[in-house]
């Protein structure tokens, strides 16, 4: 009797069943769309910071950076000096270069005693050290000065002027050219975590622990392209020749790597002038749940020092992927949850109404014997399936509505913003645009913004977002029935029967 | 047999205390053929509640048999209506998406009568009352006649001892009320049933055995 009943009735009262399933399929499909576009823009916020921060890293340790005192010098690659000597000597001009390491932009170093320091913690797996640096290029072209002082200087009274000759435009001119490429100082041994554990070996060879203290040098593959280097060719970083050994690309799709050139960390320190000293810690916790505390210990160990979990990185994720994240977290959770009350109430107030224009429906059913429960079972069954009909109708226009977001794949741009803002390293200039910066400031702002990884957004469908458009379906039936039965519930047959007689 | 001690029944409507019966003492032989009359507002419809088990009195006893009405529990009363109470109404009080046949078997579903057999008494209940070949159609594709038959098979098909009809063909023409009456006596007579009729159709009430009259809340009977 009771699905007859419940059969007769849906199909009876077509306008009121369609309208109850529309509000919740649109609802739903709604929720599962948000739920679903923020799970891809998790993703490829993960994306993002994966390409910097590497795989497993549950926590970085780095240094805000102090400002130059009063007098003193700022951060910066110092004074390129050049002897007389110096450079390769044509005709009439002279071609200079000089390289330089210094510490990466925005980074502050610290005592490499801080990883053992923080290794031995409880609930620290791994742990292991980076030293971010910037390789600053000075060259260009020089007039030969050396001709000016062949011969005799021009004699008293002489009115005629030698015409300058040499340099790059022939008439005396000098040009110059600022390069820069970032480069990390790493364990060579300790790839399991840290930048290197997010990347996949393009060619030859990643770092070995038998690597260190030698020359060799593994490039960003992007990086190594654009500047024209493969395997088996030699890399200037301050002055000292490295060997490139291998290339490298992230795992994630479009993004670059953390840095242009990754060297073994000892020989990065020596060059830099910075023996002993690192900018940056990875550390992964022994699970998840051990996170705040191991966050807690070292904040504690290394008072100095500025502590990043995936969470505050996730925070330092800029760009339209930004953007995206923050739409969806506001706007699209408050449509959710709007559309949702809409849709819910719709469905309720229908019930009452139902419940209402069937008073003497009810009044008469009560009359013949029928008891509270089963009355009340039947408002709630009705309600129950009209929500499973508005569910599996928004399940499926959810799905559709992913699909074409997917069809669509939007993509986003996202940067992680590093250094002074989330004391994380400095990232890498992605593509050419950090390795063929003309000037440097140009690069060192392209360092500060961090690397623009263009990531194309997946909406995926999990188990748990049609669980949420089951478990919607569900709630908002069971709410509509519970509160029609109610209404149902206190009818007294008598006064049901008399409020039409 | 119905036994009914100073019953009295008073509502309260916007501040108003109003008497729907008062100090009413009466009794129903099992078997009996009722009609109760009176003017509009008399209280009529609360004396058929009570009979009915529908409401309890404000204060004296009704009882039906060895059954208490006025003192038992909701569950209980909902019980006694379902096994041993037919109700028949003048607006008929079909459910509109249900067939006739479907219509019949709601009152056999608080029963827990198997499917199987709730189809085939709700067919022989109808068939009963000459709408056999109408057990397929929902009610509005039934004349008022049609209608109040289903509704009499409704109230039959349990089996009651008890037929209680407020005004069962105040909503029909004179053909189908004596058609309608024709069968009510018929089943009444066949089936031994105590038959309580509402009316204010002098007609209809000279049928039955006996006459009550009910002006104010105070029963009289009628010769």
């Amino acid at each position: 009797m009771f699905f007859t009943y419940l059969r007769r009735e849906l199909a009876g009262r077509r306008r009121q069943t369609a309208i109850v399933a529309i509000g919740m399929a649109l609802a739903i499909a709604l929720v599962m769309i948000v739920n679903s576009v923020a799970s891809g823009v998790r993703d490829a916020q993960a994306s993002v910071l994966q390409s910097v921060y590497g795989v497993g890293t549950d926590l970085t340790v780095s240094q805000d950076p102090t400002p130059p005192e009063e007098g003193e010098a700022g951060a910066g690659p110092g004074r390129f000096e050049f002897g007389a000597d110096d450079g390769t000597s044509t005709d009439d001009s002279t071609e200079i270069s000089q390289s330089r390491l210094t510490a990466g932009f925005g980074s502050t170093t610290f005592d490499a005693s801080a990883l053992d320091t923080v290794a031995d913690l409880d609930g620290v797996e791994a742990a292991s050290a980076a030293l971010s640096l910037t390789n600053m290029t000075f060259s260009g072209e020089l007039p030969q000065f050396a001709q000016r002082t062949e011969g005799e200087p021009p004699a008293e009274g002489d009115t005629t002027q030698q015409a300058p000759t040499g340099g790059f435009d022939g008439a005396g001119g000098s040009a110059f050219d600022v390069n820069s490429f970032s480069v990390l100082g790493i364990d060579p041994g300790g790839a399991a975590v840290g930048p290197l554990s997010a990347v996949e070996l393009a060619d030859g060879r990643g770092l070995e622990a038998s690597d260190a203290g030698q020359a060799v040098a593994v490039l960003d593959a992007s990086y190594a392209t654009s500047a024209e280097l493969a395997v088996g060719d030699t890399i200037d970083v301050g002055g000292t020749e490295f060997e490139v050994v291998g290339t490298v690309t992230s795992t994630s799709a479009d993004a670059a790597t953390a840095s242009n050139v990754y060297i073994p960390l000892g020989l990065a320190q020596s060059i830099a002038g910075l023996d002993g000293q690192v900018s940056d810690l990875y550390v992964q916790a022994t699970s998840s749940d051990r996170i705040a505390a191991v966050q807690a210990d070292i904040e504690e160990a290394l008072p100095d020092a500025t502590v990043s979990t995936q969470a505050d990185l996730a925070a330092s994720v800029s760009g339209s992927l930004s953007t995206a994240s923050t739409l969806i977290a506001n706007l699209g959770l408050w449509l959710s949850v709007a559309v949702l009350a809409a849709a819910f109430l719709i469905a309720i107030l229908f019930t009452i109404q139902g419940v209402t224009r069937r008073t003497r429906e009810f009044g008469t059913l009560k009359a013949i014997g029928w008891s509270n429960r089963r009355v009340v079972g039947q408002v709630a069954g009705e309600s129950l399936v009209q929500g499973l009909i508005g569910g599996a109708a928004g399940l499926a226009l959810g799905l559709a509505g992913i699909w074409v977001i997917n069809l669509v794949a939007p993509t986003l741009g996202g940067s992680a913003t590093t250094g002074t803002l989330a004391g994380g390293p400095v990232a890498g200039p992605g593509g050419d645009g950090g390795a063929t910066a003309s000037g440097p400031f140009g690069d060192r702002l392209a360092d500060a913004a961090g690397s623009t990884t263009e990531v194309v957004l997946n909406a995926p469908v999990t188990i748990s977002v049609v669980a949420i458009a089951i478990g919607l379906a569900v709630l908002g039936g069971l709410l509509a029935g519970a509160i029609g039965g109610w209404r149902a519930a206190r009818l007294r047959p008598a006064e049901a029967l008399r409020s039409v007689a | 047999m119905y036994t009914l001690e100073n019953v009295s029944k008073t509502y309260t409507q916007s501040k108003r205390q109003i008497t729907a019966l008062a100090d009413v003492s009466l009794s129903i032989p099992s078997g009996q053929l009722v009609a109760i009359q009176g003017p509009t507002g008399g209280g009529k419809s609360t004396l058929l509640q009570m009979l009915g088990a529908l409401d309890r009195p404000t204060s004296g006893r009704i009882s039906l048999g060895e059954a208490e009405l006025s003192h038992l529990p909701d569950r209980k009363l909902g019980g006694i209506r379902a096994k041993e109470i037919g109700f028949v109404f003048q607006g008929f009080n079909l459910i509109p998406t249900l067939t006739a046949q479907e219509n019949v078997e709601t009152a056999l579903a608080p029963l827990g009568v198997p499917a199987e057999e709730r189809r085939r008494r709700a067919l022989d209940a109808l068939a009963s009352v000459g709408l056999a070949d109408r057990a397929g159609h929902v009610p509005g594709e039934l004349s008022g006649g049609q209608q109040q038959r289903v509704a009499i098979a409704r109230a039959l098909v349990k089996e009651p001892d008890v037929l209680l009809a407020d005004e069962p063909t105040g909503n029909l023409d004179e053909e189908t009320r004596d058609e309608i009456m024709d069968l009510l006596e018929g089943l009444w007579r066949d089936r031994g049933l105590t038959l309580v009729v509402v009316t204010h159709d002098s007609a209809v009430a000279k049928r039955a055995e006996r006459r009550l009259h009910i002006t104010h809340g105070t029963v009289t009977e009628r010769r």
